[in-house]
């Protein structure tokens, strides 16, 4: 009898772990961004600090750009925080977004191993370093995903007269996913990657990887921050995302954003308007 | 190799410190799949039941969409939730995307299959044994589908876990209609993707060892039940 008892209070404890709800979220916005941001801590850093100022909860949900953008379009967040100056203004331009507001910028950089089979180490010009890449067949990485660092990477490619698509598969590899596992497959087959400068600093598997190019006006990052336009999505929360934002862009949101480090070094650099 | 200690460490570390945000995010992730499991069985198991004692045109291509449903992509499946649940979607006005409901939903989906298809099969069998004594007895319907029930529990069980294991590794519905967010939809399988990302491989995997030890725990819990229930009966 006993044993029975035994074993209906452990069912019992089952399944009270299943009945505890989800308590409310009245104060909480919904954050569509990017993973550059999250994958960083940058967020962990941020968020708390505006919650205790403002009681307003930042719920993030970090994917691509790409992505951000697609969920947000079909009114799954309340603001959008990316990087791709173009496609946010065409989502503001189509009636998605209220107003796009600039809000801070980093830099990519172009990664790979010590070994540096395309001698591109050092380069000021980022198209002599991918012409480089390209004629030696060096293995590349690329995100494959439309996210904003792909969609740069493309540009870069483009500019410097190269169209590595053609070689897809063989030197030239679409990982088809986002930054952090771009960077573990390029670190498993030795290959370059483009990668904005944040995810590089506080990502942990480098094993011998190192910054090969970085500093050329090409590689600015520009970060963008989006109210979702409650014509298009009227379940928008507009004065909480209004306060995230007009706080983002405060002196004090601003300062907050300076003083953030991952490893001893700044990551983003506040540049409102 | 050195990984492979570290991560164990860790994850002894991890499971003794009692860290506030791993024992949050086990508890969530108990809580979905525990609950999805439970929901699953509920429509599952006389589903099973059903399709293990009817005659009827058509049952042989049922029991193989059946079957072959136990092979449902979690993308997949994650990704019709999610444009059902979208606030652009047909079921936006609940708000539902991004909640634990939400996953609990697609996990649920994820899951039918396996139970409804595996307790067909067993319940099936188990009628061909008690066929005649029904028959005799012009037992009915219904009264059949609970003795069934009843009388092959120990094997319903174990499709319940089968049922449980699907849910609770599964990463790739749960990221998309659960979003990972920190505090409210992170469970196991999406921290580990998120550390893996992050390239925190020794995190990752002793995440993953913790995850094993859940699964190990929930089974061990309900094979106790299974033998003090038995012996209870045996008596």
């Amino acid at each position: 009898m006993t044993r029975s008892i035994i074993g209906c209070s452990l069912m019992a404890a089952l399944v009270a772990t299943l009945s505890t709800a989800a308590p409310a979220a009245d104060m909480a916005i919904h954050l569509q961004s990017t993973t550059s941001t999250k994958n960083s801590g940058f967020y962990d850093y941020l968020l708390p600090r505006f919650k205790k100022e403002t009681g307003i909860t930042v719920h993030v949900i970090a994917v691509g750009t790409g992505q951000a953008i697609r969920n947000t379009r079909n009114c799954d967040g309340d603001v959008l925080l990316t990087h791709i100056k173009a496609d946010e203004e065409k989502f503001v331009a189509e009636g998605y977004g209220a107003k796009r507001y600039r809000l801070m910028y980093n830099d990519y950089v172009i990664v790979g191993p010590a070994s540096d089979p395309a001698k591109i180490s050092g380069l000021k010009a980022t198209s002599t370093a991918l012409k480089k890449i390209a004629t030696s067949k060096s293995l590349f990485a690329s995100r494959g995903d439309n996210s904003g660092t792909h969609k740069r990477e493309k540009l870069l490619w483009k500019t410097s007269g190269i169209s590595p698509t053609a070689a897809s598969g063989t030197w030239y590899r679409e990982t088809g996913a986002g930054m952090g596992t771009t960077l573990n497959i390029a670190v498993g087959m030795a290959s370059y990657t483009l990668t904005d400068r944040a995810s590089w600093v506080a990502f942990k598997n480098k094993y011998d990887f190192k910054i090969h190019v970085a500093g050329d006006k090409t590689l600015f990052n520009q970060y963008g921050v989006i109210l979702v336009n409650p014509q298009k999505c009227p379940k928008t929360k507009v004065r909480a995302g209004q306060k995230f934002i007009d706080w983002l862009l405060s002196s004090k949101g601003q300062t907050t954003i300076r003083n953030f480090r991952k490893n001893g070094q700044q990551l983003f650099f506040p540049n409102a308007e | 190799m050195q990984e492979f200690s570290d991560a164990l460490l860790l994850a002894f570390e991890l499971i003794f410190s009692g860290d506030k945000d791993l024992i949050e995010i086990i508890g969530l992730s108990l809580r979905v799949s525990l609950t999805a499991m439970v929901v699953a069985c509920a429509l599952g198991l006389p589903l099973g039941a059903i399709l293990a004692i009817s005659r009827f045109r058509g049952r042989r291509p049922v029991l193989v969409i059946l079957n072959a449903l136990m092979g449902l992509p979690p993308v997949v499946v994650g990704l019709l939730v999610y444009l059902h649940l979208s606030r652009a979607g047909p079921m936006g006005s609940f708000g539902l995307l991004y909640t634990p409901t939400a996953m609990i939903i697609a996990q649920v989906i994820l899951i039918l299959p396996i139970i409804a298809a595996l307790s067909r099969q067993i319940l099936e069998d188990l009628n061909a044994e008690y066929a005649e004594q029904f028959l005799s007895l012009s037992v009915p319907r219904r009264a059949v589908i609970s003795a069934l029930l009843w009388d092959g529990r120990y094997a319903l069980m174990t499709v319940a876990l089968a049922g449980f294991g699907r849910a609770i590794a599964e990463v790739g519905a749960v990221i998309i209609v659960g979003g990972n967010i920190d505090h409210l939809t992170r469970v196991m399988t999406s921290a580990i993707a998120l550390e893996t990302s992050k390239g925190d491989l020794p995190l990752a995997l002793a995440l993953g060892f913790v995850l094993l030890l859940i699964a190990f725990a929930v089974n061990a819990a309900v094979m106790s039940l299974r033998l003090t229930t038995g012996r209870y009966a045996n008596v």
